[in-house]
């Protein structure tokens, strides 16, 4: 039995899923879903198979919803038009499917799960990368699902194999490098100014002297951060010193 | 276009030869008082005018190379004089060929100052007119490649900002269409008409750029009803017109991307049913349009969702230069946008 998710917030694009799915006898789709959050939930409870994935949804997107699961499923995106986006998920999804598709191209892209899919599970996670990453961080605490704007990021620090990503509201865990945060997040705003702290320049009051020729960066909730000698200069560079 | 150019050059070669002949008039019967004959008297006349006449008419043809501008203006006087100099040299020479009445070689001597400071004037004249002319074209011309340039940049820059709104509308919409095909064809082929006729309709946009409010309503439902096949029952909308509304003037398609941002914020933003609310209201000489949407305060805003108001702002500018036309409210869970149109 192959168990599928569907996970669309037209009921319409769900209902001709299921039928180009009705001519394959050992699917059965378990669970449909109008948006992310239904989705992590149905993920969650019948870990399946193949689930068939909308990009653009209410609250959170396809992408997002994706990266917030630790082993992620296998994935075939169905979106109108997100071409740069699919671009950046090429490697990482089994196929995407270009509304409106035919069904020979779905059966091209669920033959091709079968053929590969099984390899494919977990390989998802590592890669991705939302577009909408530069603008917000989505995560969990928790049960829930926090939204992120990256401007109320105070500053992000490496911890292990994870980032802490600290807020106002304190901090979140996130399984990235800091690299990927260096790479993704607005360049003008956010510096590496220590091999462990990528900080949000808005967020910096004050540059302190510390013992011989160190720096500290004063934060405006009060943390005191060391700066790195290359993160100073880099530091002094995105503030025009 | 060579039609008008020949006319033109008639015409200037006609402006040239009573230019010439007023001077030619007095200056021969200046000559015919001082004692001389009618016929010294003209031949001098003809061969001063004239001469000066192809000098004129040679330093006008050189501004198409080399163009002073207003500022240094001296330059032509001073040029004018020095041609006009030259001329008077030729002048002495062609009336010494063609007048041979005895002493009126020594006359013209005597009136050579004379002539000189009446030929660079003269010359200082028509130079000035000519360059003030070419002047007074190139700015012409200027205005008319301004005025064309703004116009292209408008008709473009309006049909990209359409074009921009449609795709994944469009395709969206014609996914539905391949779902209803297998269980419901009768609804299927309604939604095709449907989209035909909102498609129809945006296309008719590009010609006209005023609409009345009321056909753009009726556009505004074909695009609503096929949001609602694609929703179902999650999209309510109520629409408030007065009917001294329904003729005002509006520009064209520009109340769908408004509704497609309230879509975007209310329907593609919650999960829940979505009600909108669209109210039209005649004030003053400005027709006043407010759509409601609901919205969640706590999902920060995807990237991209300013596009739509941003186009909205941009249009409202290049149509009636106003930044002051379209406003949005926000009140805890609902958000307002309002467009005023001013009617002419």
């Amino acid at each position: 039995m192959i168990r599928v998710v569907l996970i669309d917030d037209e009921p319409l694009a769900r209902q001709l899923v299921r039928e180009y799915l009705s001519a394959v006898a050992e699917v059965q789709v378990v669970a449909e879903c109008n948006d992310g959050y239904e989705g992590l939930k149905a993920i969650a409870a019948h870990s399946p198979d193949l689930v068939f994935l909308d990009v653009q949804m209410p609250k959170i997107s396809g992408f997002e919803m994706l990266e917030l699961l630790d082993t992620p499923p296998p994935v075939i995106f169905t979106t109108a038009f997100d071409e740069y986006a699919l671009k950046a998920f090429e490697a990482s999804a089994v196929d995407y499917l270009l509304k409106p598709f035919s069904k020979d191209r779905f059966m091209k892209a669920f033959d091709k799960w079968r053929q590969q899919g099984s390899t494919l599970r977990g390989a998802a996670a590592p890669q991705l990368s939302p577009p909408e990453e530069a603008q917000r961080i989505v995560v969990k605490k928790g049960q829930n699902i926090v939204i992120v704007p990256v401007a109320e990021v105070h500053y992000l620090e490496a911890y292990d194999d994870y980032v802490k990503i600290h807020t106002h509201e304190g901090f979140f865990l996130k399984k990235k490098t800091m690299g990927h945060y260096e790479r993704v997040l607005p360049a003008q705003q956010f510096v590496r100014v220590h091999r462990s702290y990528l900080l949000n320049i808005s967020q910096l009051t004050r540059i302190e002297p510390a013992a011989k020729d160190n720096h500290l960066a004063l934060l405006k909730s009060g943390v005191r951060l060391p700066l790195s000698e290359s993160g100073f200069a880099r530091l002094r560079a995105a503030l025009g010193m | 276009m060579k039609v008008a150019v020949l006319q033109r050059t008639k015409y200037i070669t006609l402006v040239y030869t009573a230019w010439w002949m007023a001077w030619a008039v007095p200056q021969a019967y200046a000559i015919y008082k001082s004692g001389y004959t009618w016929a010294d008297a003209l031949t001098d006349a003809a061969i001063t005018q004239g001469t000066l006449a192809t000098f004129a008419y040679i330093l006008n043809r050189s501004w198409q190379y080399y163009r002073p501008s207003p500022a240094n203006s001296a330059y032509i006087v001073i040029g004018s004089f020095m041609v006009a100099a030259v001329s008077v040299v030729v002048q002495k020479e062609l009336l010494a060929v063609f007048i041979h009445t005895a002493g009126y070689l020594e006359f013209i001597d005597r009136t050579l100052i004379f002539r000189t400071l009446f030929s660079g004037l003269v010359m200082a004249l028509v130079v000035m007119a000519g360059a003030l002319w070419m002047y007074w074209r190139d700015q012409q011309q200027n205005v008319q490649q301004k005025l064309e340039a703004e116009q292209l940049f408008k008709q473009a820059e309006l049909s990209t900002l359409r074009l921009q709104l449609q795709p994944h509308f469009l395709f969206n919409s014609l996914n539905s269409i391949s779902a209803l095909v297998g269980s419901q064809p009768d609804k299927a082929r309604q939604m095709i008409e449907q989209l035909s006729d909102f498609l129809r309709g945006s296309l008719r946009g590009e010609g006209q750029s005023l609409n009345t409010f009321r056909d753009e309503l009726q556009h505004l439902q074909l695009y609503l009803d096929i949001e609602k096949v694609r929703f179902g029952h999650r999209l309510q909308v109520t629409i408030n017109c007065p009917p001294d509304c329904e003729g005002l003037l509006i520009p064209s398609l520009l109340l769908q991307p408004i509704m497609e941002n309230a879509i975007k914020h209310g329907l593609y933003n919650t999960t829940g049913a979505v009600e909108l609310t669209v109210n039209a209201q005649k004030v003053a000489h400005e027709l006043k349009v407010s759509v409601q949407n609901p919205f969640d305060p706590s999902a920060p805003l995807r990237s991209g969702t300013g596009f739509g108001l941003s186009s909205i702002q941009r249009r409202l500018y290049l149509l009636y230069s106003r930044n002051d036309l379209l406003l949005t409210q926000q009140a805890e869970n609902t958000f307002i946008t309002t467009v005023k149109i001013p009617q002419a």
